[in-house]
């Protein structure tokens, strides 16, 4: 008797509330996007988690335990592997020594790649092979890289003997092995994708933009600095975190072409190395994580700088 | 302003004298000084473009300042001239908004304000009005007519729009297929157009193919007279616009507005009368449109002050001061058309 009239009580209010929807729960819940065709989403969610979720918390919680090893070593016992990293200069430095290739590396694809798109915006003969041929180093693995620039620019490369045949350089110039190498080798793997990327981003900019600056009376310095440049600016964040990305991570050519044991003794390195050779996992993973951690700050420091820039479409209309 | 259907290379005109397009011959001069080959930014143009290009990322003050700041000109003075300029355009609640957070309307003022804040001595128009909706267009209609009567800078302003053309500007240059037409101020190439494409341009809609029978010898002053064609059977009198003789075809223009139905008790005039048969009944507020096919199956439009049945016949009429009379130039050879063409 009174759980029917609590009921019945429970149907008037709802009669009441007039924001109440009379629709179904299943219209309304589609009304907020969930319906069927989220199943769809099964299978990524299945990919992410066993290819990405487990084997990623695998690693962190590898870094918590650490071998007897590096706790006798570093001692911090669960955090030994931390406490190494950071007191450890032989890893630390390791940092400085990525950031000092990476950096510098993601910089000059970014700014040598926005003159290039630039120039290459109109329609003239010839574009298609040209740009063929700009982004055709993206086909090529980096061992491949590694291997021409041995080949080009080694001691007794073709770069260095032709130099000294025509008399410009007395001994060869050492351009492999060393942090040259290596940085060569990431702008000729980062420079092509940093260039399609600045240049879909330039055409997304109205032509009649810069058509309109020059009515007023701008000259190409003007119409580049005041218009282009930052209705650009966000795109060049963008592709600077993706070539930065790609540079932070530098293995093969870092040891192919690079100077494994000092100058570019990089973090991939050092976790191949405690993985490989000290058949260390815990301080591997543990580079690893903090590798992504790294790259995670300077990602946050672009994206903050981003974040103050103007975002919207950069259509005619505005 | 220039004027014609799309595709007749009026926008081209209008980039070539911005120098944003380069020519393939000849020269521009204004006032005796040769423009052509400066780059645009020096000719001191001031440009709208259809799709406004305003700057995103600058606030309305910026846009409409960003051509000051080219120049160079003082600070004091870039304020003033802004400030000048967004009032004009009546923006002053909106100068420290982005281009995106206003609507097509107020986006197109200030274009407007930018084009005209460095006072060129030449404003160029380019189909300004063609994004906006009905409504929108007319007020800005008058609204850009204000703007230049109150400043008074010489503009050139394209549009295929014969409506807007007719009722903004002082003089109208009519374009087809990269031509020149017909140049004259607004009523002269209402009242008489040049050749039917004009005509066709102007609005005389309703085309008919008629032959000669009758003309008066040309009139001194006037180019018009007055002439009796054949029109299938039906004898009618028209107004020629061209050197015509007897026996020519040539061919009939006559604008929807001047072809009207005729009521029961309706006197023809001039004793022009055409049967038809009613298709299509449109209600326009005043009167109504009325699409009719003639005994040549061809469709007409004409005005009508009460509302036929769609499938009627009606009996229409013109005045033939109203029905212009023209040489059919597609039925010339190509030398004479350029001929034609070249004295237009």
């Amino acid at each position: 008797m009174t759980s029917s009239a609590s009921t019945r009580r429970a149907a008037a209010g709802g009669r009441a509330d007039p924001t109440r929807s009379s629709a179904s729960l299943r219209h309304r819940l589609a009304e907020r996007g969930v319906d069927a065709g989220l199943l769809m989403l099964v299978p990524a969610l299945i990919f992410t988690l066993v290819l990405f979720v487990y084997p990623f918390a695998y690693g962190l919680g590898l870094t918590l335990q650490p071998t007897a090893g590096s706790q006798a070593r570093y001692g911090g016992g669960l955090f030994a592997n931390y406490v190494g990293f950071f007191t450890d200069p032989f890893i630390f430095d390791s940092i400085w020594i990525t950031m000092r290739l990476a950096l510098p590396a993601a910089l000059f694809n970014v700014v040598a790649a926005v003159p290039v798109a630039f120039k290459l915006r109109g329609r003239f003969r010839g574009k298609r092979l040209l740009t063929t041929l700009l982004v055709l180093p993206i086909t090529l693995g980096t061992v491949l890289t590694a291997q021409g620039l041995l080949i080009f620019a080694g001691r007794q490369g073709w770069l260095n003997r032709f130099l000294i045949d025509i008399g410009l350089i007395d001994a060869p110039l050492q351009l492999v092995m060393n942090y040259t190498g290596v940085f060569l080798s990431l702008v000729i793997s980062g420079f092509p994708f940093s260039f399609l990327l600045i240049s879909s981003y330039l055409s997304g900019i109205d032509p009649s933009l810069e058509a309109a600056a020059r009515t007023l009376g701008a000259n190409w310095f003007e119409r580049f600095r005041r218009i282009i440049l930052p209705l650009l600016a966000p795109g060049l964040a963008t592709t600077f975190i993706l070539t930065f990305v790609l540079a932070f991570s530098v293995f093969p050519s870092a040891r192919l072409v690079g100077d494994a044991g000092g100058e570019t003794r990089v973090m991939a390195l050092m976790a191949y190395r405690s993985f490989a050779e000290q058949i260390d996992y815990p301080m591997a993973s543990t580079i690893a994580i903090m590798m992504g951690f790294v790259e995670l700050v300077v990602i946050a420091v672009v994206l903050l700088w981003r974040a103050t820039l103007f975002k919207g479409p950069t259509g005619g209309k505005g | 302003m220039l004027l014609g259907p799309s595709g007749c290379g009026k926008s081209t005109a209008l980039n070539c004298l911005a120098g944003l397009l380069p020519l393939t011959h000849g020269e521009i001069h204004i006032d005796s000084e040769r423009v052509d080959t400066q780059p645009p930014e020096r000719r001191g143009f001031g440009m709208v473009f259809q799709n406004y290009a305003l700057f995103p990322h600058l606030t309305v003050e910026k846009n409409v300042a960003f051509g000051l700041a080219m120049r160079k000109v003082s600070r004091e003075e870039t304020r003033r001239r802004v400030a000048e300029a967004i009032n004009l355009v009546k923006l002053g609640d909106h100068v420290k908004k982005l281009p995106g957070q206003l609507s097509g309307g107020q986006q197109q003022r200030v274009a407007i304000a930018r084009a005209i804040v460095l006072e060129p001595r030449l404003v160029l128009m380019d189909e300004p009005l063609s994004n906006l909706d009905a409504k929108l267009r007319l007020e800005m209609r008058t609204e850009i007519r204000r703007i230049h009567q109150s400043l008074g800078l010489t503009t050139i302003y394209v549009t295929h729009d014969q409506e807007e053309a007719l009722s903004m500007a002082d003089r109208l240059v009519v374009l087809r297929e990269g031509r020149v037409q017909q140049v004259g101020t607004p009523q002269e190439l209402h009242d008489a157009p040049v050749n039917w494409h004009v005509a066709d341009f102007m609005g005389y809609r309703n085309t008919l193919d008629v032959t000669v029978t009758e003309i008066e010898p040309a009139a001194s002053g006037t180019g018009t007279r007055a002439a009796r064609v054949d029109a299938g059977g039906i004898p009618l009198s028209v107004t020629a616009m061209d050197d015509l003789r007897p026996g020519d075809g040539g061919r009939l223009a006559i604008r929807p507005e001047d072809l009207t139905a005729l009521g029961g008790g309706d006197q023809p005039r001039g004793g022009n009368v055409l049967d038809a048969e009613v298709s299509v009944v449109e209600y326009h507020g005043r009167e109504f449109s009325v699409g009719v096919v003639n005994p040549a199956g061809a469709t007409w439009h004409v005005r009508s002050l009460f509302a036929p049945e769609p499938g009627d016949a009606v009996r229409l009429t013109v005045d033939p001061r109203r029905a212009l009379l023209f040489r059919d130039v597609d039925r010339l050879s190509p030398d004479e058309a350029d001929l034609e063409e070249a004295r237009a």
